[in-house]
Order: C-alpha cells, then structure tokens, then sequence
C-alpha cells in the first residue's frame, strides 16, 4: 500500500440533467442508442437541459477525507452518484483505485416482511459480501446494531432507528478504499452515532480516502482536512477545509446585487429625514463588517411637531434561517423612551456586541408615531454581511481562552 | 496488491466483446447475490399470503377451463388435439404462462430494484438471474400439476419427455431474450409493460394455446409464422408424445435468440446508467 496514493482523481467533470420529465425521457431513450455506439461526441445543452455539474475538478489521497459542501440542489448527491459509478458523466473524467463502498442509502435490499436477521443477508448480498462473510460477521452484526431481541422480528415492525442502525451495521462490515458518505451519520442516538464516528475514523486511520457530504459544518470540520464546495453546479473552492466552509457560508445567502435597499417609507412632509448614516459605512447598497462588533444607525432628521414616544424596531434576518429573526427588538427592551423636540435633531441607533460569523442578513429599521398609529420611517432588506473568521464553523465568534495548569 | 482502476468518462465506446465479458463475469461472480433475491422474494410472497403458490398457475387454469367449458357445451367447435382435450387446453395455457412470465420477468425484476438502482452500486445482471431463479420456482410448480392432469387423464408417458427439459430451456431462452431486449425501453416509459401484456393477449389466440393450427387459410398463415408457435407446439408435443412438427422452426428461433440474448445482456449493461439517470433519485 502506497502512502499519499492518489485514489480519486476527479477532472473536469460535468454533467447535464433536463428540467422536464417527458423531454428527459425521450432524451433517455436517444442516449440509450447513441450510447451503444459508443457516443464520444461532444455534448452540447440540449433544450430544457441544464448543467447539474460544470467542470469540477478534485483529488484525494490515501488517508484523506473530503467534505462535501454546498446548499441543497448544489449538486452534490449527482457528484457522489457519479463517483459511485451509477450514472456517467457527459465531460471529463473520473478515475477511481480500489474497492468503492457507499454509505448512501441504508438497509438497501431490505425486505420489510422478513426478518432481520434475513435481511442482514439480503442487504450483505447487495453491497457485495459472499455468503460465507456474512454467517461469519451476522453476529458482530447483530451485537453492532444492538437489536439482538428482535433480531428475528420482521423488519416492518422496527422503528426508523433500529433499521438504520440494522442498516448501518451491515455496511459497516465493508473495508473499501474509498468510502462515500452520504449524510447518513444522523442515525441513531448519541451512542450509537458516536460508534458510526468511530468505525469511520478506525477506517481512516487504515488508509481509507472518504467523501463526506453532510449539511453539519462541525461534523465537516471534524472529519475532513480537505473541503470542495459547490453551488448551483460549479465549483466555487477545492482545498482547505476551513476555506471552503467560508465558499459555502458565502453562497448561501445569494444576495441579488441589482436589488436596491427597500426605502418604503423615509419620513413625510412633518418628519424630514436629512440623512442616514451607517456604520459600517454602506457600500454598494451593502453593509460590510470585518472586525466591527457595533452597528450604528444615525439619523438626521427635521420634524415639525413634537414627536412623543416613538417606536424604533430593529431587525437581523439571517436569509439561512427562514421564519426565524436572528435578532429583534424594540427600543422598549431597556425602557428607552423616545421623544423629539421640534426642530432638527440625530436619532442614532446602536447594536453592541455582534460577534457573528459568516452569515449574511438582512436589516430591517422601522419607526411608529406613539401608540404605533403611523408609520414613519421603514427602510428595509438592507444587506449586511458579517465575514468569516477561520476556525469557527457556528454562527458566533465568541472569545475563547485556554489555560494551561502544570 | 495491485488496486483495480476503475474510469468513468462520457464515452462507453468499449469494445463490445469486452462488454459482454464483463457481463458474464459479473453474472458469475454475483451468484449469491441473485440467490438471495430470488430467495428474498419468494420468502416474501409466501409469507404474505394463505393461498400462496396457487396464485402462480390459478390464471392459466381458469383460461383453461373456460375452454374445456366451451369445447365441452358445444359452443365452439374445435378440430381433434389428438389427445384429450383438456390435457390440451391445460397444458397449452400452463406452457403459455411459462412464456409469457420469462418474457415479463427482467423487466418486473428490474423495475422492482429501482430503488436501490439509483443508490447502490451493485452487479445489475443479478436482476435478470434473480428473476430466471423465481421463474423456474413458478414453473417447477407448473410442470408439476401438468404431471398430474397426465396423470388423471391417463395420458400414458413417452420417451419424448426426456427431450422436454431442453425444449423447456428453450422457452425460457427465448422469453428472457425478448424481456431483457425490451427492458431498457420499458424502463423509461410504462406504455411498454402494458402494450407488451396487450399484444400477448392477443398473439395468445395466434398460438396453438387452447386449439391447433388450422389446416389451412389465413389464420394457418400467421400462426405457423408467429415465432412463439415452434416454441409453445414443440413443448407440448415432447410432454403428450406428439411428434413435434415445427422442430425445424423452433430450433431456427433458438438459435437466432443465442447472439440476441448476448445482445440484450451488452444493451442492458450499457443503458443501465442512462437510466438511472433518468429514474427519480
């Protein structure tokens, strides 16, 4: 066995698919004849087509894991199905040495009428184990699984957990070169994920190159020393992992650069808004903040009557988190009580202690007359992006200390 | 050891002796795989169901039946079988269902797999062997109860049926060819399974299934060009102790469905990926 062995070797790999169900089929059975004779033309988008895949490009190593990145409809189970070999790529190439085991789909082959115990052959005979390596693994099998009572219950009657661990057990068995994983990890309870973790790292540890696609950015950098991320089919990094999450975290929000900031309202002809200002300073319709923990929001305004008890809220809408704020409040969260005196004057707004990572958000400003009868200013979706800072995959940056006592 | 390097690239242009080798390697090489699923699935169907095995030949009995109702009130009028004619009628429908179930058999076995097609790598030929094992389960049940009905009827056993394993090798040969030529196809669109089981319904009444070949006109035309005439007469012939007619046409179709079947086996191998392309995720 080599060491640094290069077991996959990904180059400039497409692949198409078609939107359209009935176009997809006829373009099937073409394929189907074109493929017989060996169809080594170049593929062009055919009407309807679209690419799923644009010149991805990787490698990986004897020992190394890869994390797969990318939101869904990324790409990334056609990448994997590819790797596996179940469907062909329509440009480049893949070379892959060694056994190739899949952890995609669990319990496949299972029959819910059987047993487990019958099914723990069913599923072996699938992922490629003879007979004789079955009868002498189905025990470890059973005790892995830890289903040992209802061993001989037919396999409908299990629940979701016991199948997948049953499931789980049985490809646990394979000892491939290359190992795909297809977020399968979130099996079971904490236990049993922790034995999956450790089987995956024993294989590491014997040289096993993985491919790990999982949504749970902790698990990506535990796991992997190498990341690609993908977005809507292409490549948007290849190399460190803690790069390629800052990728990904990037892509997710999508902010669409030619919308403008939504002013819906900025003030009427008794309250005049002169101007506002941002800290950090809006750029391109965009609020960018580096090292900055505060956002400061300063308003110039000229009012005519004495304004009483405003409401200002205040709102973080992370694009990631749908239905959720990530932040709200109101000036009412410390009793602050808003009043203008007539004239020109500065409403300043400020938000301390952002230690956010990687995100983009949206922020919402509103202003309500007493009792909220008016609405007086409302500028909303304007784009704040908080950059990425190494080594923290959450949501947060908060600060860390470490000490050591001899 | 030396690790196998396995490409994946758009163009399949492999020589298509290769093609077939590979194929039969992985046929032989996943033996116990298609083992298991015929086992898997037969398990399934019996523990499933009271009646079990006689859902395999109630079909064709009832087919049969209804024409030895026939024959016997004197509804219709059919020429001399030369044996009796309910070993006739049985025998017919039974030799029919073997035919029409290996015609049916890898494309149900695959369509069935979908799920773990689209998933798992693993050696597709085991489909269609997997099928060929539940088929000769069905059948051996079959021929069993045509044995009886010789029995009953006092039919009395010929030397001829030492011939009849191979004429029924012969039938599966030729099922399973059509059925693995047309399973690609019928992969991708439904209208195949079913224009399939239209045109066997009718192609049944060209086929000396429950009545011979007429001595002459039209209908003597088309029956004695239907390539599924040879294959079901030749069988009946070898079991009753007929002397079979059509021996020249049937060994002609056997020896067309060889290459074909080899055919089938590449196009199957080879359209697999397309088509899991093309199947839901």
């Amino acid at each position: 066995m080599k060491e640094n062995e290069v077991l996959v070797k990904v180059e400039n790999l497409s692949k198409k698919f078609c939107k359209d169900l009935k176009t997809s089929l006829w373009y099937g059975v073409k394929d189907l004849f074109t493929n017989v004779r060996g169809n080594s033309k170049e593929r062009t988008l055919r009407s309807q087509e679209f690419w799923a895949l644009k010149n991805i490009n990787f490698e990986l190593r004897r020992g190394e894991c890869l994390g797969l990145i990318g939101h869904n409809g990324a790409g990334k189970s056609t990448l994997l199905k590819i790797l596996n070999g179940l469907i062909n790529p329509d440009e480049g190439k893949v070379t892959i040495k060694g056994r190739v085991g899949a952890l995609i789909e669990l319990g496949a082959g299972f029959n819910p009428i059987l047993t487990g115990r019958e099914n723990i052959y069913n599923n072996g005979a699938v992922l490629g184990f003879t007979k004789k390596e079955i009868d002498s693994k189905v025990e470890e099998i059973i005790d892995f699984a830890e289903i040992r009572e209802f061993i001989e219950m037919p396999v409908q009657n299990y629940s979701s957990g016991m199948k997948v661990r049953l499931g789980f057990s049985v490809a646990a068995q394979m000892e491939p070169d290359v190992l795909i994983i297809d977020e399968v990890l979130a099996v079971g309870d904490i236990n049993f994920q922790l034995k999956c973790f450790d089987r995956i790292g024993e294989l590491r540890k014997n040289g096993v190159a993985i491919v790990l696609v999982s949504h749970n950015l902790h698990q990506i950098t535990t796991f992997c020393n190498r990341g690609i991320a993908i977005s809507k089919g292409n490549q948007l990094y290849y190399g460190e992992v803690e790069k390629s999450i800052e990728y990904y975290k990037d892509s997710l929000a999508d902010f669409n650069s030619e919308k403008e900031i939504e002013k819906v309202i900025t003030g009427n002809k008794n309250f005049i808004i002169k101007d506002v200002n941002f800290s950090p300073k809006l750029i391109n319709s965009n609020i960018n903040f580096n090292n900055e923990t505060e956002l400061s929001i300063k308003i110039k305004y000229e009012t005519k009557n004495k304004l009483k008890n405003l409401d200002v809220d205040i709102v973080l809408r992370a694009s990631i988190m749908s239905g959720i704020d990530f932040f709200q409040a109101n000036n009412k969260v410390n009793s602050s009580v808003i009043d203008l005196n007539e004239g020109e004057g500065e409403l300043s707004i400020t938000l301390k202690d952002l230690h956010i990572n990687g995100l983009k958000m949206y922020l919402f400003i509103a202003i309500f007359n007493e009792n909220r009868e008016e609405c007086i200013f409302w500028w909303r979706n304007i784009p704040v992006k908080f950059n990425y800072k190494n080594f923290y995959s959450g949501i947060t940056t908060n600060k860390i200390e470490f000490s050591i006592d001899d | 050891m030396k690790l196998e390097t396995k490409i994946y690239q758009k163009e399949s242009n492999v020589h298509i002796g290769k093609l077939l080798k590979e194929s039969l390697k992985d046929i032989y090489n996943s033996r116990f795989l298609s083992k298991q699923l015929a086992v898997r699935d037969i398990k399934a169907q019996y523990r499933q169901s009271y009646l079990g095995i006689m859902w395999a030949f109630i079909t064709p009995l009832t087919t049969a039946f209804v024409w030895v109702f026939l024959n016997l009130t004197g509804t219709i009028k059919l020429t001399d079988t030369g044996i009796p004619y309910p070993v006739y009628a049985f025998s017919g429908t039974l030799l029919w269902s073997i035919l029409k179930e290996a015609i049916d058999s890898p494309m149900t076995s695959t369509i069935a797999a979908k799920g773990i097609l689209s998933k798992i790598n693993f050696p597709k030929e085991a489909l269609l062997v997997s099928g060929i094992y539940k088929l000769l389960f069905n059948s051996f049940v079959k021929i069993l109860l045509l044995f009886i009905f010789l029995w009953v009827f006092k039919v009395s056993f010929h030397t001829s049926l030492l011939l009849f394993p191979f004429a029924f090798i012969g039938t599966i040969v030729f099922g399973t060819t059509i059925g693995i030529l047309i399973t690609p196809i019928g992969m991708l669109y439904n209208d195949v399974k079913k224009v399939i089981n239209l045109g066997l319904g009718f192609l049944m009444y060209a086929t000396p299934v429950v009545y011979m070949v007429p001595k002459n006109g039209l209908m003597k035309t088309i029956m004695e060009l239907n390539p599924l005439t040879p294959i079901i007469a030749t069988t009946r012939d070898l079991i009753v102790g007929q002397t079979p007619i059509y021996t020249t046409y049937f060994i002609i179709v056997l020896v067309a469905c060889i290459p074909l079947l080899l055919l089938g086996l590449v196009f199957y191998r080879v359209s697999i990926p397309v088509l899991v392309e093309r199947m839901s995720a």
